[in-house]
């Protein structure tokens, strides 16, 4: 038996999972339409590959990633382009994001696909397939995970951790993609560690979810590979990357630092399975499991198309009548939708279907009696009521050291509040004031360089003009000294030149301006040909009679395009 | 804006106040038990002008009224200032106690949760500085009848040495005074029993029993009570041990005057104390450190109020320096 470790705080939340593991994973129907949102990762916004009126066919890349942080995004299903246009997000903000509406064709036809050998590829071109299949983080975070398959400093991991832990309430697709896929998690986690050159693998689960570790155990067993599966105590947010690595491993990884400058690397379930489907049977990311669960009938998980829209599949559930609201994600960290209808994305664990009767709205804030409750349950250890009266106070300064950035923002200080205070809401007061902060005074700050270098450059050329007229000066006089009476002797003012040098000086300027006004003729009108010459001529003749026609009926008003011919 | 989380513990202030309340109940019975039912009077009266007292001021702050007074917060303070003075103080002093307590320590300093210092002892010492006479008053046990005690709390002339006997710390205090050891005092008094106070060992021994039922609702953490006793344990028994004649044991120091009142109600306000769980053992025991200096060798028979006011000052200071490290940063200063 493995000796874990534990976190600080945490809390045990009803966890309300039960009801959507009773049935099998189903597949969603095809929606009528898909909205597939370019953005679907941290980082680079992949650019559309593709235009309206265009036919697609399942798989087929739709959105190329934009540089290496970035993922690119496939076609879920064969179909038409119907268009490349703004959509509704994902996300509490109600933003629009770039997205391609396909109609499907019915016929689901896959594109051509492309299957790799992981052990015969190099490490660089796996990645990139990775990348170029879509694939993400799909414990919610949707980070590119072709950027966490590499072994890091050391070049070489010692421990990678597979997340089956599944803390939030509610949320139990990993648990299903466990308890049936299992040996598919295995093939995955098998490449993973493969590019990690892992030492040892350990699947993290939550001991609530018996069948899903006997079912990996199973897998693990069947595809005789040594991974060890390890049940964690049931407590929220075990979780939490940094937590479970420190359960597992006894490794606090900072705020800040990568767990592979550790020796650890973390990946979901869910990922782990996405990357044996791409390389094993060549299906990009174009589908993920979602818990339904909440305000539902029959809550009960499905493999969802990206881009189905989400009421489309709580339909299947049996949607209650007093539903007002979806979040995405479970009901610690979720995200309230900003309508029924936005698109399933690949960060969508669960659809927590809402009510006022299931959700209440929290009890009205009373004040902080610094009890310390927050602090007991928080995973990261902090003081989150110093934090919250810091917030309160905008004292940004003494809220950061306060380790105000360590906050993971899980949701358990203000699960435990007893003075009902929304403590996570004051965080992520502070952390986009400290943010807003910090942009403006970058801004002010490149403004003021710009600035000041703008000061330094018109100085610098005042004094080079400065200097060059000095120069010329001095050259003038110094010419006038050696031939008093070269130009100048035509000009009447000459006659004083020798009395008055800087007169002369102005005098001979004027005559050497002049000359050059002389010398300068319209550029346009050299060489010209006979014709051309004489058709020049003609047309200033004309211009002459109308130019001085229109003077005479209106005197006042000189014809403008020709002042210069003006008698 | 987001605004997880969705889901909340079912816990509340008014529920915390509650536990409070109900985890004073066997104290208050002891109390009763051995001193009548006098103390009732006091509480109801107390209970009543904190309630009133906070709607008053709440009112005049413009803040919401309803909320503060169900909250129960201030039916605690005033059931704790009542248990901190003699039971048979007349209604007026009561009264002047719930007043500094929740118009001056708590609510002008902003009301709950922005009071540095704990305000039923800020009422204890504004009162014993200037009523040093009253609130020195203390009945004996089983020494005074219900009609009695009303008479003294409601009104009437009162005739002190006729009704009142001298409390254990007091009789020890006198004894000392005049040359005695500490067990010529002791055994040489009706005031004593078998651990400290006659009578008030049974009223410490239920306010233990009320603070173990804190402990088990996780409304207070084990480190102020455990500090408290620790250090007064140790600074009394040192003592004791070097010289048995000139020092009380421990055990008495524990059993008598406020100090499990203090070590499970007192020193747990969480509003004025420390936070962190260092800075709790510094907390406490700094407290049970001021206590025993002023029982020995101060001016005042018990000096936990004044150990709570002056480590109540040094909470910033204490909290700020007992920071525990955060996730991922052990072992770096912080």
């Amino acid at each position: 038996m493995r000796s874990l470790f534990r976190f600080h705080g945490g809390v045990k939340p009803a966890t309300n999972k039960a009801a959507s593991t009773t049935e099998p994973i189903v597949k969603a129907p095809l929606p009528g339409r898909l909205v597939v949102p370019l953005h679907q990762s941290i980082g680079g916004t992949p650019c559309p590959l593709v235009r309206a009126g265009q036919r697609v066919l399942k798989g087929e890349l739709i959105g190329a990633a934009d540089g290496n942080v970035s993922s690119a995004v496939h076609a879920p299903t064969s179909g038409l382009v119907k268009a490349v246009e703004p959509a509704l997000m994902a996300h509490p903000s109600g933003l629009t994001m770039l997205s391609v509406i396909i109609e499907p064709d019915g016929e689901d036809r896959w594109a051509e696909l492309e299957r790799l050998n992981y052990r015969s590829t190099p490490p660089d071109e796996l990645r990139d397939f990775v990348r170029d299949a879509g694939i993400v983080g799909l414990g919610g975070a949707v980070f590119p995970t072709h950027l966490k398959m590499n072994p890091g400093r050391e070049s070489r991991t010692r421990t990678l951790v597979l997340n089956g832990a599944e803390c939030e309430p509610y949320i139990t697709c990993d648990d299903m993609l466990m308890r049936e896929r299992a040996a598919g998690i295995v093939k995955g986690t098998a490449i993973l560690r493969h590019l990690l050159q892992a030492d040892e693998v350990l699947i993290g689960i939550e001991d609530n979810k018996p069948e899903a570790a006997a079912a990996m155990r199973a897998a693990v067993q069947a595809e005789g590979e040594s991974m060890e599966v390890v049940a964690i105590p049931t407590r929220y947010p075990a979780g939490g990357a940094k937590q479970l690595i420190r359960v597992l491993t006894g490794i606090e990884v900072p705020h800040g630092r990568r767990s592979t400058d550790f020796g650890v690397q973390c990946f979901n379930v869910g990922t782990a399975y996405a990357v044996f489907e791409a390389l094993t049977c060549g299906h990009p990311l174009i589908s993920r499991i979602v818990t339904v669960a909440g305000n539902v009938d029959r809550p009960r998980n499905y493999e969802v198309l990206v881009g189905t829209p989400m009421s489309d599949v709580v339909r299947l559930s049996g949607q209650r009548a007093d539903t007002n609201r979806y979040l995405m994600g479970g009901p610690m960290m979720g995200m309230r939708m900003p309508g029924f209808d936005v698109p399933v994305v690949k960060a969508t664990n669960c659809i927590l279907v809402a009510s006022d009767a299931l959700f209440p709205p929290p009890p009205p804030e009373q004040a902080c009696i610094r009890c310390g409750e927050c602090a007991r349950a928080c995973p990261a250890d902090l003081q989150p009521f110093e934090l919250y009266w810091f917030s309160r106070a905008k004292n940004f300064g003494k809220a950061q050291e306060y380790h105000l950035f360590d906050c993971i923002e899980c949701g358990c200080c203000a699960y435990v509040c007893p003075s009902h205070i929304p403590l996570v809401d004051y965080y992520r007061f502070s952390k986009s004031e400290i943010w807003a902060r910090e942009r403006d005074k970058s801004a002010s700050d490149q403004a003021r360089e710009r600035f000041e270098f703008r000061n330094f450059r018109q100085e610098r050329e005042k004094e080079e003009k400065a200097a060059r007229l000095a120069a010329k000066a001095a050259e003038t006089r110094a010419k006038l000294a050696t031939e008093p009476a070269v130009d100048c002797a035509a000009m009447a003012p000459a006659a004083d030149a020798a009395e008055d040098p800087k007169k002369a000086l102005i005098a001979a300027a004027l005559a050497r301006a002049k000359a050059q006004r002389a010398a300068i003729q319209p550029k346009n009108t050299d060489n010209l040909s006979a014709e051309t010459q004489a058709e020049i001529e003609q047309i200033d003749a004309r211009r002459r009679t109308t130019g001085s026609a229109s003077a005479a009926l209106a005197p006042a008003e000189a014809d403008p395009s020709a002042p210069d011919t003006q008698p | 804006m987001i605004h997880s989380p969705y889901i909340r513990k079912p816990a509340s202030v008014q529920r915390v106040m509650g536990t409070v309340l109900v985890a004073l109940l066997p104290g208050i019975a002891a109390y009763v038990w051995q001193f009548g039912a006098g103390i009732l009077v006091n509480l109801a009266l107390a209970s009543l002008a904190a309630i009133a007292i906070e709607a008053l001021v709440m009112r005049l702050r413009k803040r919401p009224v309803a909320l503060a007074v169900t909250d129960l917060s201030a039916v605690v303070t005033a059931w704790l200032v009542v248990l901190s003075v003699p039971p048979i103080v007349p209604w007026w002093i009561t009264l002047l106690a719930v007043i500094i307590s929740i118009g001056v320590a708590k609510h002008l300093y902003g009301g709950l949760g922005q009071n540095p210092f704990n305000p039923a002892m800020v009422a204890f010492c504004a009162l014993i500085v200037a009523y040093p006479a009253l609130m020195s008053q203390w009945p004996g046990a089983g020494q005074l009848d219900f009609a009695a005690q009303l008479d003294l709390i409601l009104g009437g002339a009162r005739q002190p040495d006729g009704i009142t006997a001298a409390t254990a710390l007091d009789a020890l205090r006198t004894g000392m005074r005049s040359g005695a050891s500490v067990g010529t005092v002791l055994s040489g008094s009706d005031a004593f029993g078998v651990a400290g106070g006659k009578g008030w060992e049974w009223v410490a021994a239920g306010y233990a029993l009320g603070g173990l039922i804190l402990l088990g609702t996780r409304v207070i953490t084990w480190h102020l009570p455990t500090a408290f006793v620790a250090m007064l344990s140790i600074v009394s028994g040192g003592f004791w041990l070097v010289d048995p004649a000139q020092h009380a044991s421990p055990l008495f120091h524990l059993a008598s005057g406020g100090a499990m009142l203090a070590a499970f109600f007192i020193v747990t306000d969480p509003v004025s104390g420390a936070t962190t769980p260092r800075g709790k053992l510094i907390f406490a025991a700094g407290i049970a450190l001021i206590a025993w200096l002023i029982r020995s060798f101060g001016a005042y028979p018990d000096g936990i109020a004044f150990g709570v006011l002056l480590m109540n000052i040094c909470v910033p200071l204490i909290d700020m320096k007992t920071q525990p490290p955060v996730f991922g940063h052990r072992g770096e200063r912080t």
